[in-house]
């Protein structure tokens, strides 16, 4: 009896060796002031209490300095020829009812100014989680009577840029309580399940190994304030859940779809692991 | 009779959580009470050369996107989510690699390691890679003949 007790402890001790430490992430190496044309944003943040780490941060902090550069400028920033080619279809007349997004909101896109801050929100005329995609393709539909922009390519992501840039600077703010309460809870799920071949979490990632290296890149926090984000590597603006989607991929897991009620809570969710970050408008990564 | 032939099917397939003749299956893998793995998956001795080729490709190991080998520095880009495995060989003994390369979350609780020769089984594990496993018996092996080459 002694003797089973005995090594149980002896087990136990050398399970203990070999277990690490959660390992935690690091913040960037040097923070920088993001200021874009002039808009200051806030891209180092106190964060918020329902998160275990001390200190949130843009993912433009992590970048290499040559990648960084691109997005100070509009000029510079390849994501702009999308947002450019928004503008004018926001005002071209789309649809059986013979509107266009301009006949509506007179205001022009400055009129959602502010709006990108708290998406996404719960829309209660619809009874659903709405991201700016959803508002841009129920206005094409139901109001319009054109066709909804497919999800994840051009003219949606061009759209959502074009919307996004009207809050460039405003901080983030999404509400979690509420009618939200359950869905951002589904998504804390979704993003500490360890899934996949490779048995790994979103926050095995983005958040014990943010500032480090893996291969040739630096982990970032994986925010979402700087959607739509311009991609070097497939060269054109990329939406929220088409990068989850892409991340799942890379864990070996069966990504969502994007667009569906899953990423939609997690696009909830990971929005609010960034309250307090500035809205970048489109930006740009590797 | 049926049975030999569904054996050689099994083997032909070498990355199904089915073991071939002679190698210890994924899912029978016996740990001591070190966290160690004393006895050869296969019993065929390692091939150190196979083993680098392992740890580059990214489809198998893909060991150089977190680990630094100084040893393989000609290979592009080392991360550094785990610790370096320069001097490997001097810090722990065979087994004890062997258990790490076997199921490193059975090794070291919670980390981000991905367990190479466990069968997957999480949730929305996608369909080609169900109840696989990352590496072969014979690529842990191969790979852990390499690493005891690593020695301070
Ligand atoms: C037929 C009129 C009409 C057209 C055309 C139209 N909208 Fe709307 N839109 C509305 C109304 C009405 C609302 C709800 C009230 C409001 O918030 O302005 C709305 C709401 C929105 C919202 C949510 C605003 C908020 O604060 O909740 C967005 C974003 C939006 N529209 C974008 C667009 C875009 C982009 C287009 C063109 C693709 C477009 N709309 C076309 C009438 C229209
Ligand atoms: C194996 C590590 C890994 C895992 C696990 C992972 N990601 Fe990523 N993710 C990356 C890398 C690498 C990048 C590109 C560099 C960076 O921004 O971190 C990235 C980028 C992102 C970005 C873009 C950040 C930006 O500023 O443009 C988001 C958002 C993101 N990931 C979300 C997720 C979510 C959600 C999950 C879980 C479903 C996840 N990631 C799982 C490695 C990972
Ligand atoms: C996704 C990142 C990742 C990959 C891929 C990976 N490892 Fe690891 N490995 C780690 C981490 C992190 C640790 C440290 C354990 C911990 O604290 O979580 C580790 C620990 C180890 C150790 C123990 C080292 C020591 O000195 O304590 C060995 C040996 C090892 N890994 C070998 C490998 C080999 C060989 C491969 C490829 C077949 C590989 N690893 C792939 C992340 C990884």
């Amino acid at each position: 009896m002694k003797n089973i007790t005995l090594s149980a402890v002896i087990a136990t001790g050398f399970a203990l060796v070999g277990t690490a430490a959660l390992a935690e992430g690091q913040p960037p190496a040097e923070i920088k002031p993001l200021v874009i044309d002039g808009i200051n944003i806030v891209a180092e943040a106190q964060a918020p209490s329902h998160m275990d780490i001390p200190a949130i941060y843009s993912g433009w902090e992590f970048r290499a300095e040559e990648t960084q550069v691109l997005q100070l400028d509009d000029f510079d920033n390849p994501g702009m020829l999308e947002v450019d080619a928004a503008r004018e279809a926001f005002n071209t007349v789309d649809g059986a009812a013979g509107k266009s997004c301009a006949s509506c909101h007179e205001g022009g896109p400055e009129e959602f100014k502010g709006l990108a801050a708290v998406l996404p929100r719960w829309n209660p005329d619809q009874n659903a989680l709405y991201t700016m995609e959803d508002y841009i393709n129920y206005c094409r539909t139901a109001r319009m009577q054109a066709e909804a922009w497919p999800w994840g390519k051009t003219q949606l992501n061009g759209m959502v840029g074009l919307l996004n840039l009207q809050s460039r600077g405003e901080i983030r703010n999404v509400a979690i309580d509420g009618p939200v309460a359950d869905l951002w809870q589904q998504g804390h799920d979704i993003y500490y399940v360890k899934q996949g071949q490779l048995g790994m979490s979103c926050s095995s990632c983005h958040e014990e190994n943010y500032g480090v290296r893996i291969r040739a890149e630096i982990l970032s926090q994986g925010q979402t304030t700087g959607f739509p984000v311009y991609r070097l590597k497939n060269a054109h603006l990329n939406s929220v859940e088409n990068r989850f989607k892409g991340c799942m991929k890379n864990m070996r897991a069966e990504p969502y779809k994007p667009g569906g009620p899953e990423f939609h809570a997690l696009e909830l969710y990971v929005a609010s692991r960034g309250n307090g970050l500035g809205i970048e408008g489109p930006s740009v990564r590797n | 009779m049926k049975n030999s032939i569904l054996l050689t099917a099994c083997a032909s397939v070498a990355m199904m959580a089915t073991a071939a003749l002679g190698e210890v299956a994924p899912g029978d893998v016996v740990f001591d009470d070190n966290g160690g793995v004393p006895v050869s998956l296969t019993g065929v001795p390692g091939d150190p050369a196979n083993g680098q080729k392992t740890m580059i490709n990214r489809k198998k190991g893909n060991c150089f996107a977190c680990h630094v080998v100084s040893a393989m520095s000609d290979v592009p880009f080392h991360g550094l989510v785990g610790p370096s495995l320069d001097g490997v060989a001097s810090r722990y003994d065979e087994a004890f690699i062997r258990g790490i390369l076997v199921n490193a979350k059975h090794t070291f609780d919670g980390t981000i390691m991905p367990a190479m020769y466990v069968p997957a089984t999480l949730p929305r594990t996608m369909k080609k890679f169900q109840g696989t496993t990352i590496l072969s018996a014979q690529e842990v092996e191969d790979v852990l003949s390499y690493l005891e080459t690593l020695k301070e």
